[in-house]
């Protein structure tokens, strides 16, 4: 009697996992807030053809599982959602190539890095961000003579933020220095492409110097809390901010909570221009996804406009495609949208590319920059010392890796040097 | 009849040694492939552990974590002694005080870490008490990069505070052991409470305190969820480097390279503490 009861429950398990897989399992790094989390199921993908289990989590966890479904050869996961580096630091082996479905971003540039290094598109691009600044209007009245906030230098960021701590007496400039802070992109995409035209190949050029300088400039007049901070918006919504650079994503609660009180506005510009990097998010199958047809359908549905638009919604990350921007969109998207634009027609428009062909060292390639960081800036030691230190290790990742170089660096033959 | 009472001893151990093969032993020996295993190289070798011993983060992280174990060990072992030997001489309350001084124990250490970086953020509690002091004008971010004696105070506290009580709890076990006929016979020959303490409570204790030594040593040495919510990456610890390692740099075999040497000072002073408070041989307790 017992044994039958056993296996009756072993019968209804069973049925029971069959009848879950008839869902596609959406397993993202993306939309990790419970609000975005619940909007991506409610308002994004309720519409979708196949049923899909929308599933958030950190990088870390995410690859694990991936990684342990791809070694076991089957799983679980449908449809991936991550960002390109993400992407990037897998085997494109990996990944379904589809190339088939016919689906493009508006951008070449995109197209291309979702082939990563392949021939093929290992993944679609889905919905792209940027960096931006964003001030409280109390700040404004501090602004330096002249200084337009919508064409701003770099000194004249540097002389606003000395002014606002020196009339407020505390220094309220913030920058997301703290663990899951974006600081690195920072680094790569907005000050060495502003000040030496490059990442990788003028690493340790003397115009790298004079950017750390200016950063330690800066960094005199940041809120010394920066090192705690992973998200401006809360300290913007706080006020311990005044003026703050990070991921639209990341600014987005304050603007859609108090929408009156902040400006958004392009990254600052240096001798080199007014450097500015995208953010790339994909969707992808890993070649273990139980329903391919299924998961090809969400995939398709997630570059629909509507859907892309509903994203944007739900996630404050920008459509790929082509589509009209209605009028009625959250205040965060406006704003961002708004200081992108600005960003990308400025006469002295810089764009950067992401880090690609890096692999599984994007990792590595990162810590250059927060070592470089923490080393220069909050253990003030030598500059050139520092990144002489640190430009053997890039040189090694480059060479490790064959990664060519990428805009704002001049193309290389082979792995991109480190001059 | 005979056989299958010999065999059933093995039979109940069964489900535990395989429960711990397979979720211990196989991660266990899996993790110490993975630190002898580089990427860039064929069959074993410790091109793992140079690469983590070069890192100029190593050096510091490891002096982070034995200063901080040094500094918190020793006074959640006074603390909890104390503690221990107070209820213990207690009547009334007695559950009631100990539940309360348990409640650390059942936060898990990130939500302790929070807890504690509610009380010390620039919007804080600690700096709106100061307001209202009128000790400071307006809130001063006390957590800095410029305050690092700060930052090692206030993990120090949220420390103590979170797992004292698990020393605790063994220590009151152990106390609550210890037969009342040698505090009679002790102050039948004119004993203070303090010569008690020192010559009855605490040698007798020694089983306990090895324990709950060698228990709170080993957590020391895995701190962590704390250092991350107060320090962020200005306290960096050798678990928190780990960690770095396997997420952020994706790069399993140098975090298995720390792993073992965080194990190795474990062991070591596991050792140690054996050593240190053993029982002498014939003496039962």
């Amino acid at each position: 009697m017992k044994l039958n009861q056993t296996i009756i429950a072993l019968a209804i398990g069973c049925a029971l996992s069959v009848s879950a897989n008839a869902e596609v399992l959406f397993w993202s790094t993306q939309a990790k807030p419970a609000q975005e989390t619940q909007a991506m199921r409610d308002q994004v993908l309720a519409s979708s053809p196949s049923k899909v289990t929308y599933q958030a989590n950190d990088g870390g966890p995410w690859l694990t599982r991936l990684q342990a479904e791809l070694q076991a050869g089957s799983g679980e996961i449908g449809v991936l959602g991550a960002l390109h580096g993400d992407f990037a630091a897998m085997n494109p082996d990996n990944l379904v190539d589809l190339d088939s479905l016919g689906l493009r971003a508006a951008s070449a540039t995109f197209n291309d890095l979702a082939k990563l290094g392949t021939n093929s598109k290992q993944y679609i691009p889905w919905m792209q961000a940027s960096y931006v600044m964003a001030a409280n209007k109390k700040a404004l009245q501090y602004l330096p003579k002249g200084a337009n906030v919508d064409a701003l230098t770099y000194d004249q960021l540097i002389a606003w933020a000395t002014n606002v701590k020196n009339a407020t007496g505390s220094a309220k400039f913030g920058f997301p220095a703290g663990p899951k802070g974006l600081k690195h992109r920072f680094f790569q995409g907005y000050l060495y492409p502003s000040y030496t035209d490059g990442v990788v190949r003028t690493f340790a050029s003397d115009k790298a110097v004079t950017a750390w300088e200016k950063f330690r400039e800066l960094w005199a007049v940041t809120n010394p809390a920066s090192t705690n901070y992973s998200f401006l918006q809360e300290q913007l919504l706080s006020e311990e901010v005044w003026i703050a650079f990070d991921h639209t994503s990341r600014l987005a609660n304050a603007f859609n909570e108090r929408p009156d009180d902040f400006i958004a506005f392009p990254a600052p510009a240096g001798p080199e221009g007014r450097g500015f990097m995208p953010v790339i998010a994909g969707v992808a199958i890993p070649k273990t996804a139980p329903d391919m047809a299924g998961a090809k359908a969400v995939v398709k549905h997630m570059l629909d406009p509507k859907t892309q638009l509903a994203t944007l919604r739900a996630t404050n990350f920008f459509p790929v495609v082509d589509v009209d921007l209605p009028g009625d969109l959250p205040p965060a998207v406006q704003a961002a949208g708004d200081a992108i634009a600005k960003m990308s027609g400025s006469p002295d428009a810089n764009p950067g590319l992401l880090p690609a062909g890096l692999g599984s060292k994007g990792g590595d390639f990162n810590r250059i920059f927060v070592d470089s960081f923490e080393r220069i800036v909050l253990a003030n030691q030598d500059i050139r010392t520092v990144l002489n230190d640190q430009k053997a290790k890039l040189q090694a990742i480059m060479n490790e890796t064959g990664a060519p170089c990428w805009a704002p660096d001049a193309p290389s033959k082979g792995a991109c040097p480190v001059n | 009849m005979w056989s299958q009472n010999k065999q059933l001893p093995y039979v109940l151990i069964a489900p535990a040694s395989l429960f711990l093969a397979v979720f211990f032993l196989y991660p266990f020996l899996s993790v110490i492939t993975q630190a002898f295993e580089h990427s860039s190289s064929d069959g074993y070798s410790l091109k793992n552990f140079q690469d983590v011993f070069s890192h100029w983060k190593f050096s510091i992280s490891l002096e982070n974590t034995l200063l901080l174990t040094a500094a918190v060990v020793p006074v959640q072992l006074a603390l909890a002694l104390l503690m221990a030997t107070m209820v213990n001489g207690m009547t009334k309350g007695r559950e009631f005080v100990l539940y309360i001084w348990t409640i650390p124990l059942g936060i898990s250490d990130l939500a302790a870490g929070i807890i504690w970086l509610v009380i010390f953020e620039q919007t804080g509690f600690l700096n709106s008490l100061m307001m209202s002091l009128g000790l400071i004008s307006q809130p001063t971010p006390l957590l800095t990069y410029q305050n690092p004696m700060m930052i090692f105070v206030a993990i120090a506290l949220a420390e103590i505070w979170r797992a004292t009580a698990i020393m605790l709890v063994i220590l009151v076990a152990g106390i609550g052991l210890i037969p009342k006929e040698y505090y009679e016979a002790a102050s039948v020959f004119g004993a203070s409470r303090w010569q008690q303490f020192a010559r009855v409570t605490l040698p007798l204790l020694r089983p306990s305190l090895q324990t709950a030594l060698i228990l709170r040593v080993i957590l020391a040495f895995e701190v962590f969820a704390v250092v991350a919510a107060l320090g962020g990456t200005l306290f960096p610890v050798l678990m928190g480097e780990t960690y770095t390692y396997q997420f952020d740099l994706l790069n399993s075999g140098a975090a298995a390279a720390i792993a073992l040497v965080i194990l190795g000072l474990s062991i070591a002073f596991t050792l140690l503490i054996l050593r240190v408070l053993r029982v002498p041989k014939g003496v039962s307790i």
